[in-house]
């Protein structure tokens, strides 16, 4: 999968994109928010008030946890601000 | 139709051929943001605008396409620019054509409520010192957005 971060998100994790592959541990919204949240301190504290994080599968909103698989795009970003 | 460019545009050129050889066209309205030196009380030396490709075209095309099937409009374009913008330039232009001012004055205010708050842009502002600050969501344009629901 691709995953990608915009914005403050991006600054504060110091990374644009990555590629995560779908697994045990990784199959779904929700439980690649947890898996990326162990991966240090900067990921624990971004991902801590998910009410200020939007999530986008496939360049579409989601706000429920949805299934994911290998060769999907997610991305995180804050409230959007254009305009 | 939708652009998602860095460069300048200038909102007469942008009507003048939207309504060009068109003699259906009542009304046009334009609503042009630019660049302002102060907000939330700090002043403000540029701006810029991320985004994120492919989505945002998307976004905006699904925002027009409901505008148009909310009223009555012989054309519409939506305009954003992303990158860095200096003061007073323009950011953003929504033109909406129709056979009488109402149709056109509401599917312009509809198309600048929901592109604030759903097309993915972020403005990141830099001030007299140099340090840049993400702007925060406003509760007014999520406010303002509600009344479009239905």
């Amino acid at each position: 999968m691709r995953i990608l971060y915009f914005a403050w998100l991006k600054t504060k994790l110091g990374i644009t994109e990555e590629t995560v592959a779908c697994s045990a541990e990784i199959y779904d919204v929700d439980s690649l928010v947890a898996w990326i949240k162990t991966r240090g301190p900067q990921f624990q504290e971004a991902f801590i008030d998910m009410d200020v994080v939007r999530i986008a599968v496939n360049q579409e909103y989601v706000v429920t946890n949805v299934p994911l698989k290998n060769g999907d795009e997610v991305a995180f970003f804050p409230p959007v601000t254009g305009g | 139709m939708i652009r998602v460019q860095p460069e300048i545009f200038d909102t007469g050129q942008e009507i003048k051929r939207l309504t060009a050889d068109r003699t259906d066209i009542g009304a046009v309205v334009s609503f042009t943001g630019l660049v302002r030196d102060f907000n939330d009380g700090s002043d403000v030396t540029s701006l810029t605008l991320e985004h994120y490709p492919g989505m945002t075209e998307r976004e905006l095309e699904k925002i027009e396409k409901e505008a148009n099937s909310r009223w009555d409009l012989q054309a519409s374009l939506v305009v954003h620019r992303f990158g860095t913008m200096a003061l007073g330039e323009p950011i953003v232009l929504v033109i909406t054509a129709s056979a009488h001012r109402e149709q056109a004055f509401e599917a312009a205010s509809f198309l600048m409520d929901w592109l604030k708050t759903k097309a993915p842009f972020w403005k990141q502002e830099e001030n007299a010192s140099g340090a840049r600050d993400w702007v925060k969501e406003r509760k007014s344009d999520i406010e303002a957005a509600k009344r479009w629901k239905g």
